[in-house]
């Protein structure tokens, strides 16, 4: 004869699938998928600087033990016009901002940045998108945050919102 | 009235299935020997009425009654007569009635016909069915009323989802229930054997007929739906191990495996509680299955609403059939005696590999399909694809084709092995000459589709050989059927063998007068024209393929169907298919390319040659013809039925 308790396993598998269910059930899945990036080290890249006057960025630069943001953006992307003015907030409140521009033209990004200021203290042109693909940047503008030894913690895709401005300032705030 | 009537039918039927349940259990537990006779008119009518129900359920479809919730959100009344139809099913609430019609009309079936079962046990089997229906009852008229009526009946409905709109969504669902729900039935007889202890031959011969049917179903379902995703979703793939695919998958997979090990039980005696086992896993996977595609857990075109409160909803439901049959098993398995003991080398022992074999599979499966949820639950998160399935599945999968071909060469209880050594070597020397044959003109090849078209080669010879030396005209059905059935996975082997290894692809964009070359085809894209459907408007391509001096013409389109009452409007890609002996060609329009010039005179053109693809689907139908000539075969409901009329005739005369 079998022992007994053998007969009990088809329900004790019963019971551990069913908790998942009702796990599942209760907390809807997420649906949000995050970068795989998030939390790993920048990429290495070492770009020159986009426009003259202002200096290149090497990814070995982000871990001086600041906490800043690295802005993807383009003279050609209009919302980037757009986020200017938060970008400039960001400056004034002591972030640190860098910025790599996307297959642009030298004298473009300095039209760009004559008009709409310039809140970048290093810009690296990414003539080819390479570094944009090895970020996983899927456009013009995001924004990485990047703590103090050069990790990625978060991405934001799209145009920084004025309402986003405080946040972004205490999440850096919170890294140091 | 329509709407409120059927609603009524429902609450009547309820209240039957409330009556079956009530007086199966006061006769079990030793009340008047009366109320026995009043469970079997109870299914009856219980399957009758929510026949009924459902009948009028498609009269408010038809009639597009938009007074009623259900019909207002999923019909239309510019949509084609058949799809009014057979959109009754092509949602939730129908669905589910769909659903609790066949549950119903299950337990009437059993009512009618049989006859071979004790009573006690015929009775507590009839008790377990109304349980089922009687959870599901509650699950329609609380949680998913069909036949919601409006406060205010808007001009007109909001349509059927376009992708739905196929002649496929009339056969596929209704199909594949029946194979779902026709389980439910092995699994009542499973807890009414449990319950008076009857488990042996009786019982699983009560059993064999229904499992084989629903087989049959869920084969013929799953293989309708494989044929409808591959012409329909237009990537032209035919499996995908989608999870749904999967919940499909899994019950067959159970069926597969109870259909073998009914049969032992039914003619040696052996395996019982095994077979109970299974039986009851059948239906719990039907359930899940259910639960999991309704519920929200996983979104696809079958989940059409999601709703936590109605999956909260079938857990309980489940938690109750499924746990209650799991603890009755395992209190009263202990207490069903061992069954007679073979040897391994003998027609069981292949019978209990292949079992294994079957239910690890459907674990692997299951494993697959649920990891990602128990991942979730622990903070990772994973899908888990092809690449998974096809490893760990596909080479159990081909061992299991060989073991398929070897049981039947094998005798009951005790073999010497002298027609496995006598006939399995020359199914061997077909197999290596595929292979052979493969590796030499074949080219590059994957490993596991070269493997399974030398497994289908030996299948295809092997699954014939219990017919060699036999007298054909007196070889029994049954004997054919398994035949069939198993040469059925050979040709469906083949098809997928074929179709991996050799499938040629295209995708270029076209311009009206240029020939593109795919497999031995050269097709010439003509041009495209607009043109108006019933309910949608569509681009249709005429392109014409020429092979061997041969052309034949090719239409695909690319339809549009407007968003109906505030819906957003949606496109679907019409392939166009050309079916020749070696295969089809498969072609799929797609969105105009704009030229640097700015004008978009080209366009998107996919196309495949796809070689032997749709012996994929013959085999299917090959797999359920031969269950059903081995159905016929037992022949038992004829039978049944005849024996049934000359009681009666007998009854007359007294």
């Amino acid at each position: 004869m079998k022992s007994r308790w053998v007969l009990f396993v088809p329900l004790a598998i019963m019971g551990l699938l069913f908790g998942a269910f009702i796990y599942r059930l209760t907390v809807p899945g997420e649906t949000l998928i995050q970068s795989q990036w998030i939390n790993k080290p920048m990429p290495l890249f070492d770009l020159p600087p986009a426009t003259a006057g202002v200096a290149g960025l090497k990814s070995s630069q982000l871990a001086d033990g600041k906490p800043r943001l690295v802005n993807v953006f383009a003279s050609w992307c209009i919302p980037c016009r757009a986020e200017a003015p938060q970008l400039e907030a960001l400056k004034a409140a002591g972030v640190p901002i860098d910025g790599i521009a996307i297959r642009d033209r030298p004298e473009d990004v300095a039209q760009f940045l004559n008009e709409v200021g310039n809140p970048f203290d290093r810009i690296g042109s990414d003539m080819q998108s390479s570094v944009q693909i090895a970020l996983g940047s899927s456009g013009v503008p995001e924004t990485f945050l990047i703590d103090g030894k050069g990790i990625i913690r978060e991405q934001i895709q799209g145009v920084i919102l004025q309402e986003q401005v405080p946040e972004i300032i205490a999440k850096l705030e919170a890294m140091k | 009235m329509i709407a409120e009537l059927g609603l009524a039918l429902l609450w009547i039927a309820a209240a039957l299935a409330c009556l079956s349940l009530v007086a199966g259990i006061i006769f079990l537990r030793g009340g008047p020997k009366d109320l026995a006779s009043l469970v079997r008119p109870a299914s009856v009518a219980q399957g009758v009425l929510t026949t009924a129900a459902f009948g009028l359920l498609i009269a408010l479809f038809v009639r597009s009654d938009m007074s009623v919730e259900l019909v207002a959100r999923n019909s239309n009344s510019l949509k084609p007569m058949i799809f009014k139809v057979a959109g009754t099913w092509g949602n939730h609430e129908g669905s589910m009635l769909l659903w609790l019609m066949i549950l119903s009309l299950s337990g009437a079936l059993i009512a009618i016909f049989e006859r071979r079962l004790r009573e006690d046990t015929l009775v507590a089997t009839l008790a377990a069915q109304a349980a089922l229906s009687l959870g599901f009852f509650a699950f329609l008229i609380f949680s998913s009323n069909p036949f919601n009526r409006l406060p205010v009946a808007p001009p007109d409905g909001q349509g059927l989802n376009p992708l739905l709109q196929d002649i496929g969504l009339a056969f596929h669902p209704p199909t594949l229930y029946v194979g779902y729900v026709g389980l439910s039935v092995a699994f009542s007889f499973a807890v009414g054997a449990l319950i008076t202890r009857e488990i042996g031959p009786a019982f699983a011969r009560a059993m064999r007929p229904w499992v084989l049917g629903s087989w049959i179903f869920l084969t013929l379902g799953i293989t309708a739906g494989s044929y409808w995703a591959y012409y329909e979703l237009g990537w032209g793939g035919w499996w995908f191990w989608d999870p749904v695919e999967n919940v499909s998958l899994i019950p067959w997979l159970a069926g597969a495996a109870l259909l073998h090990s009914v049969a032992v039980t039914a003619t040696r005696n052996a395996l019982r509680a095994w077979t109970v086992m299974l039986a009851v896993i059948g239906f719990s996977m039907s359930m899940v299955g259910t639960f999991i595609v309704r519920s929200g857990l996983l979104t696809s075109v079958h989940s059409f609403a999601v709703d936590p409160e109605r999956g909260t909803f079938l857990l309980a439901l489940m938690a109750i059939y499924i746990g209650g049959a799991l603890t009755l098993f395992a209190l009263r398995a202990g207490t069903v005696a061992e069954g007679k003991k073979f040897a391994l080398l003998s027609r069981e022992g292949s019978l209990v590999i292949n079992n294994l074999l079957l239910t690890t599979i459907l674990a692997l499966v299951l494993l697959g399909t649920l990891y990602p949820i128990v991942a979730e639950a622990m903070g990772e998160k994973i899908s888990v694809g092809p690449p998974y399935y096809n490893k760990v599945a596909g080479p159990l999968a081909l061992i299991l084709c060989l073991v398929m071909v070897a049981g039947p060469l094998l005798a009951w209880r005790k073999d010497d092995g002298r027609k496995l050594r006598s006939r399995l070597p020359i199914a061997a020397l077909a197999g290596a000459i595929v292979l052979v044959l493969l590796v030499i003109f074949g080219g590059h090849v994957g490993i596991l589709p070269l493997l399974g078209m030398a497994v289908a080669g030996v299948v295809a010879v092997a699954s014939l050989a219990p017919l060699w030396g036999r007298n054909l005209r007196r070889t029994p059905l049954p004997t054919w059927g398994m035949v069939i059935a198993h040469f059925g996975v050979a040709v469906c082997l083949a098809g997928m063998g074929a179709e991996s290894a050799f499938i040629k692809e295209k995708l270029v964009a076209a311009a009206p007068g240029e020939t593109v070359r795919v497999g031995d085809f050269d097709v010439l894209f003509k041009g495209v024209k607009p043109i108006a459907g019933p309910n949608y408007t569509a681009i249709e391509g005429t392109l014409v393929a020429m092979s061997g001096g041969k052309s034949h013409v090719m239409k695909p389109e690319s339809r549009m169907f407007p968003g109906l009452m505030g819906t957003a409007p949606t496109e679907t890609n019409e392939a166009a298919l050309l079916t020749r002996p070696g295969g089809q060609l498969y072609v799929v329009l797609g969105q105009p390319v704009q030229g640097a010039d700015g004008r978009a005179d080209r366009y998107q053109l996919r196309l495949w040659w796809k070689p032997l693809v749709w012996w994929i689907w013959l085999g299917g139908g090959l797999i359920a013809f031969g269950a059903a000539l081995s159905m016929l075969g037992r022949a038992q409901l004829l039978a049944l039925w005849r024996a049934r009329r000359a009681r009666k005739e007998e009854g007359r005369w007294k």
